[in-house]
C-alpha cells in the first residue's frame, strides 16, 4: 500500500489529470473462450469505468484482442457473463454493441478498401440513419437533408484528426499511418461511449504516435469517451493509461495503476521470459 | 473549353454530393441523355433500333442489377438470366390475369416477383459466401428455368413454356413501332439507372460496399450483414426482373424459359466484368460491349478472312474471344471499361498541359 | 424392394463418376486455390481430343482404324494435349492472377472454359462423335439371374474404373513425398516455398493430374452419352458434390458423389413423377443448399473461424 501511494505521489499528477472518472460501466467476470480446443481466455474478470483510458497489455498471443473481440460480441465465450451498463449478458453481439455505443478499430486495419475516406467515415454514421431505400433511390427531401446533416458531423470528425486533404481518397492509396487514423475516425464518427483500440500505433514511427496518443487523449478529454486500448509501446501505455490489465497465455496476471503493474513481478517474468 | 474544374468551388455539402459535381461532366451526360431521346429515334433505322440499342439498353439494365449484387454487395450471382425469367413471366401473367392491368405496373409488378424469389435464393447469403454462394445460385438458375417449363400455368398452357407478350398500351398511346419501344425502354433504364446511382452513394449503398469489404468491421459499425444482403438481393434482382419483361415485351415479343439460360447469366456476369465491376457506367459500357462483339465478328471476320471460315468457326471463334477477354480483363483492368474511362479523364484534366 | 435396390445402385453407380470429376475440383483447389470452373470443359476438350485423334491416326499413320495401336497413341496425344493446357492455364491465366481474391479466380476460370469450349470445337468441328470402349450396355447376368435386378455392365465397369483411379489418388495424395508436398502447398504457398517445395512444378503435376482425371471423366462419359458439348455439364453436376463434401477433401468428394448420385436417381423416380419430373437438373443443388445450411463447412471441411 505504501509503495502505492509513494508510486502515485512521485508522479506528481495522475495521467488523469482533472477528468471525471466514474462508476463502472463495463464489467467482465469469469470470461473463458477456447476455439476447438485451444484456450484463448481463462477466467478472467475486470472492469472498466466510466470515462477511463485501460490498457490491455501482454506478449504476442496473449489474448489481448480475444478480449476485444468478447466485449464487442465478435467472439462469444462459452463461459462468464458480460455485465454493461448494468444490462447482464451471457455475450454481446456486434450489432447491439455499436447500437449501445462500443466502437473499436482493428489490429490489422479493417477499413473499406474500396471507398473513399469520406465513405468510409460516413459509414460510422449508419446507426443513426433513418431514410430508407425508397428514400435512398429518390435522393430527394428527407434523404438529402440526412446526407448533408451527417455529411457535416462526419467534417468535424475529419477536421479533429486533420485529415482534410485526404477525404475524397481511396483508402487502399493512403498509407498505414494515415489508414490508421481514418479508422479511428470511423469509429469516431459514430459518436461512442466507449471505443476500443487495437494497436492502434502498431507499425508507426515516433511522430505519428505522438500525434495518435494526442488523438487519444483529446477524444477521451473533450468527449468523455470510455476508452480500452490494446498497445505493444510500453512508454505510450504507461503515459496515457489510468489502469493497465496484463494477459499472459490467456490468464489475468497483473490489474491496476501503471505503476503497480510495473512492479509486478509476474508481468516482469512475463516480459522478461523468467520462468514462474 | 477545355476540361477542367478549377474555378468550380462547392459551397455547400449539397453542391459537392451531386453525381456529377463537375459541370462538364453534368453538361455531357444531359447532351448524351438528349442525344439518346431525341437525335437517336430520328437517326437511326429500324435494325439499329431493334437489333443494338434496345438489347443494349435492356441488357445494361440487367448488368446494373447484378452489379448491384455483385460489384456493390460483393455477392458472386450466377443466376441473373433465372431473375429475368421471372421478371418476365410475372409481368405477362400480371397482364394475362388482370384485366386492365396497366403496363408500366405491370413490369414493376415482375421485378417485385423477382425479388422475392431474389431474396428466397439470397437467404443462403446468411450462412456461406464466395463461391459456395455463387453455386448456390446455381439452384436458381436451373430451378426456376425448370418449374417456368413444368408447370403450364405460367406460360399459359402454351407448348414448352413459350410465351407471346401482349400489346403495350399506356394511356391510349400503342407502343408498337421499334421507335416507340425503344423511347419507353430508355425511359425505363434512364430513371432505373437514376435511381440505382442515388442508393448507391446514399447510406444504403455505402453499407452493400461494406459489408462487400470487411464483413466483420461492417457489423461492428452496427450494419447488419444479413439484412444487407438481402436487400442487395432484393434490389438487383427486381432490376433483372425489370430487365427481364421489357426483354420480353419491347425486345423479343416471343420469350421461353429456356432462353433464360445459364449462358445468359454468364453473358451478365462477363458484361459487368469487362465494364467494371461497382460502376453504373460500367454496366453500360460492359452491355454495349459485349452486344456489339458478336455483330462486329459475324460482320467483320468472314469479310477479312473470306471463304476461309465456316459459319460454325465464327461461332467458336465468338467463344474464344468472350473466353480470353475476360481473362484478360480480369488480369490487365480489373474495374473494366469504366476505369479506363476515369484514367482517361483523368488524363484530359491536365491535357493539353501536362506539366 | 428390388426396384428401389435397383435404383439405387444405378444412382451410386454413377455417383462415382461425379466423385471422379469433382476430384479434378479438389485436387487443383487444393494446390492452388483456384475453384476450377473450367474443369467441365476440360472434360470435354479431353474427349473431344480422344475421339479426334482416333480419327485422324489412321490417316495419319497408316495404322488400323479402331485397333489398339490407335487408341492407345490418340489416348497419349490427348494425355499431352491436357498437360499442354493445364501449363499453359498455369502460365498464362493463374500465374498473372497470384494473390487475387477466389472469386477473381473462379471468374477467370469462367472465362477460360469459354476459351477451352471455343479451341476444342474449332480444332475438332462441333457435331457429336460416338466412342467406343469395348464395353457393352447390358444388364449384369449373374446379377439378373441370382437377384433379378438389373445393373448395366458398363455402369460397373465405368465406376470399377473410376473407383480405383479415386482410390489410387487419395492414396497418393495421403501417402507419397508429392501428396505432402501437395498437402503443404494447399496449407500455405508461402511456408511450403519458404522450405523448398518447387511450387511450379507442384503445379504443373497438378493440373496433368487433373486433365488425366478429365480424359477418364471424358471417355466414360462420352462413351455413354456421345462425345458432345454436353459434357461440360459434367461440372454443373460435380458442383454440388463439392459444396457436399467440402472444397479441400478428398474422401469428402467421393462420400459427396455417392449420395448426389443415389440421391438423385432416387429423387428422381420416387418425387419426380409428382412433379412433372427432370427435378435431376435442380435437386443436387438444392440437396446441397439445405445441407450448407445446416453445415456450412461440408461434410468433412474443417470449421472456419473468422479471425479479426
Amino acid at each position: 500500500m505504501i509503495v502505492n501511494e509513494l508510486a502515485v505521489g512521485a508522479q506528481g499528477q495522475s495521467p488523469a489529470g482533472g477528468r471525471p472518472i466514474g462508476e463502472v460501466i463495463l464489467d467482465l467476470q469469469n470470461i473463458s473462450l477456447s476455439f476447438g480446443g485451444v484456450k484463448a481466455l481463462t477466467d478472467i474478470s475486470f472492469n472498466v469505468r466510466k470515462g477511463e483510458i485501460r490498457s490491455i497489455i501482454g506478449p504476442n498471443g496473449a489474448g489481448k484482442s480475444s478480449m476485444l473481440n468478447v466485449i464487442n460480441g465478435v467472439y462469444h465465450p462459452q463461459q462468464g457473463s458480460v455485465i454493461f451498463h448494468g444490462e447482464k449478458r451471457r455475450d454481446m453481439d456486434p450489432h447491439k454493441a455499436a447500437a449501445q455505443g462500443i466502437a473499436r478499430t482493428f489490429q490489422n486495419i479493417a477499413l473499406f478498401k474500396g471507398m473513399s475516406v469520406l465513405d468510409n467515415i460516413m459509414t460510422g454514421r449508419i446507426l443513426k440513419m433513418k431514410t430508407n431505400l425508397l428514400q435512398h433511390a429518390l435522393f430527394w427531401g428527407a434523404a438529402q437533408r440526412e446526407e448533408i446533416e451527417h455529411r457535416k458531423k462526419v467534417e468535424e470528425v475529419i477536421d479533429f484528426l486533420e485529415i482534410q486533404s485526404i477525404r475524397k481518397t481511396p483508402v487502399g492509396r493512403l498509407p498505414y499511418g494515415l489508414q490508421k487514423r481514418v479508422e479511428l475516425g470511423r469509429a469516431l464518427a459514430a459518436e461512442p461511449s466507449m471505443l476500443l483500440l487495437d494497436e492502434p500505433m502498431a507499425g508507426m514511427n515516433v511522430e505519428e504516435k505522438q500525434d495518435m496518443s494526442r488523438f487519444i487523449l483529446d477524444v477521451n478529454d473533450q468527449f468523455g469517451t470510455t476508452i480500452v486500448l490494446i498497445e505493444h509501446d510500453m512508454g505510450v501505455v504507461m503515459d496515457i493509461s489510468d489502469r493497465v490489465v496484463v494477459l499472459d497465455y490467456g490468464k489475468k496476471i497483473g490489474d491496476g495503476t501503471p505503476e503497480e503493474v510495473m512492479a509486478n513481478p509476474d508481468v516482469i517474468a512475463a516480459y522478461l521470459g523468467t520462468s514462474h | 473549353m477545355f476540361y477542367r474544374e478549377a474555378g468550380q468551388f462547392k459551397a455547400s455539402y449539397q453542391a459537392d454530393q451531386q453525381i456529377f459535381p463537375i459541370r462538364q461532366d453534368k453538361i455531357a451526360v444531359w447532351a448524351l441523355v438528349l442525344f439518346f431521346a431525341a437525335v437517336v429515334p430520328v437517326i437511326a433505322d429500324q435494325y439499329w433500333l431493334k437489333a443494338i440499342l434496345i438489347p443494349v439498353l435492356i441488357f445494361s439494365l440487367a448488368a446494373l442489377g447484378l452489379n448491384i449484387l455483385t460489384g456493390y454487395a460483393g455477392q458472386l450471382s450466377l443466376g441473373s438470366a433465372a431473375f429475368m425469367a421471372v421478371g418476365a413471366f410475372g409481368a405477362y401473367n400480371f397482364m394475362l390475369r388482370i384485366d386492365g392491368m396497366p403496363f408500366l405496373v405491370a413490369i414493376v409488378l415482375g421485378g417485385l416477383c423477382a425479388a422475392a424469389v431474389g431474396v428466397l435464393f439470397g437467404l443462403p447469403s446468411l450462412r456461406i459466401k464466395g463461391f459456395y454462394l455463387a453455386v448456390a445460385t446455381l439452384a436458381a438458375q436451373f430451378f426456376i428455368v425448370w418449374a417456368l417449363v413444368k408447370f403450364p400455368w405460367f406460360s399459359n398452357y402454351s407448348s414448352s413454356g413459350v410465351i407471346s407478350t401482349q400489346e403495350i398500351n399506356i394511356l391510349g398511346f400503342a407502343f408498337d413501332g421499334p421507335t416507340s419501344k425503344y423511347m419507353l425502354t430508355l425511359a425505363v433504364v434512364v430513371i432505373l439507372a437514376l435511381a440505382a446511382k442515388n442508393m448507391v452513394r446514399s447510406s444504403t449503398g455505402r453499407a452493400w460496399m461494406a459489408v462487400r469489404d470487411m464483413d466483420v468491421a461492417a457489423e461492428v459499425i452496427g450494419i447488419r450483414p444479413m439484412r444487407t444482403k438481402l436487400i442487395a438481393f432484393a434490389v438487383s434482382s427486381f432490376y433483372c426482373g425489370v430487365a427481364g419483361a421489357l426483354y420480353a415485351y419491347t425486345y423479343l415479343g416471343t420469350v421461353e424459359p429456356e432462353g433464360f439460360n445459364l449462358d445468359l447469366s454468364f453473358k451478365i456476369l462477363f458484361m459487368i466484368i469487362i465494364g467494371g465491376t461497382g460502376s453504373i457506367m460500367g454496366s453500360f459500357l460492359g452491355a454495349a460491349f459485349i452486344v456489339l462483339l458478336p455483330i462486329l465478328l459475324d460482320n467483320f471476320v468472314p469479310s477479312l478472312l473470306g471463304d476461309l471460315v465456316s459459319a460454325s468457326f465464327v461461332s467458336n471463334f465468338q467463344l474464344i474471344v468472350f473466353g480470353a477477354m475476360i481473362i484478360f480483363f480480369l488480369i490487365v483492368e480489373p474495374h473494366g471499361l469504366a476505369r479506363l474511362w476515369q484514367i482517361g479523364k483523368e488524363k484530359l484534366r491536365l491535357w493539353p498541359f501536362p506539366h | 424392394m428390388h426396384f428401389f435396390l435397383e435404383v439405387l445402385i444405378g444412382g451410386l453407380l454413377s455417383g462415382v463418376l461425379y466423385a471422379l470429376v469433382a476430384l479434378g475440383f479438389v485436387l487443383i483447389f487444393k494446390a492452388s486455390g483456384v475453384f476450377n470452373f473450367a474443369q467441365g470443359a476440360m472434360v470435354f476438350f479431353a474427349a473431344l481430343t480422344f475421339v479426334g485423334f482416333q480419327e485422324v491416326l489412321p490417316g495419319w499413320t497408316g495404322l488400323e482404324e479402331g485397333g489398339s495401336a490407335v487408341f492407345w497413341l490418340a489416348f497419349a496425344l490427348a494425355l499431352i494435349s491436357m498437360i499442354v493446357l493445364g501449363v499453359l492455364t498455369e502460365k498464362i491465366v493463374l500465374r498473372p492472377l497470384v494473390n487475387q481474391p477466389h472469386i477473381t479466380l473462379f471468374m477467370a476460370t469462367i472465362g477460360l472454359s469459354y476459351l477451352i469450349e471455343g479451341i476444342a470445337q474449332g480444332v475438332w468441328g462441333a457435331n457429336v462423335r460416338g466412342l467406343d470402349l469395348g464395353i457393352e450396355d447390358v444388364p449384369v447376368e449373374w446379377l439378373m439371374e441370382s437377384s433379378n435386378i438389373l445393373v448395366s455392365k458398363f455402369d460397373v465397369v465405368a465406376a470399377g474404373i473410376a473407383g480405383v483411379l479415386v482410390a489410387s489418388l487419395a492414396l497418393l495424395f495421403q501417402y507419397t513425398k508429392i501428396g505432402r508436398a501437395l498437402r503443404a502447398v494447399a496449407d500455405d504457398h508461402q511456408a511450403a516455398l519458404s522450405i523448398g517445395i518447387p511450387l511450379r512444378h507442384i503445379w504443373v503435376i497438378v493440373w496433368g493430374v487433373a486433365g488425366f482425371v478429365a480424359l477418364i471423366a471424358g471417355m466414360i462419359w462420352g462413351a455413354r452419352n456421345g462425345v458432345q458439348f454436353a459434357l461440360t455439364y459434367t461440372a454443373l453436376k460435380a458442383l454440388p458434390v463439392l459444396i457436399l463434401g467440402g472444397f479441400t477433401s478428398v474422401p469428402g468428394a467421393i462420400v459427396g458423389g455417392l449420395i448426389i448420385g443415389a440421391s438423385e436417381k432416387l429423387a428422381e423416380v420416387y418425387i419426380g413423377p409428382f412433379v412433372g419430373g427432370g427435378i435431376e437438373s435442380w435437386f443436387p443443388y438444392v440437396l446441397a443448399l439445405v445441407f450448407l445450411l445446416v453445415r456450412p463447412e461440408g461434410l468433412f471441411g474443417e470449421k472456419h473461424i473468422d479471425r479479426v
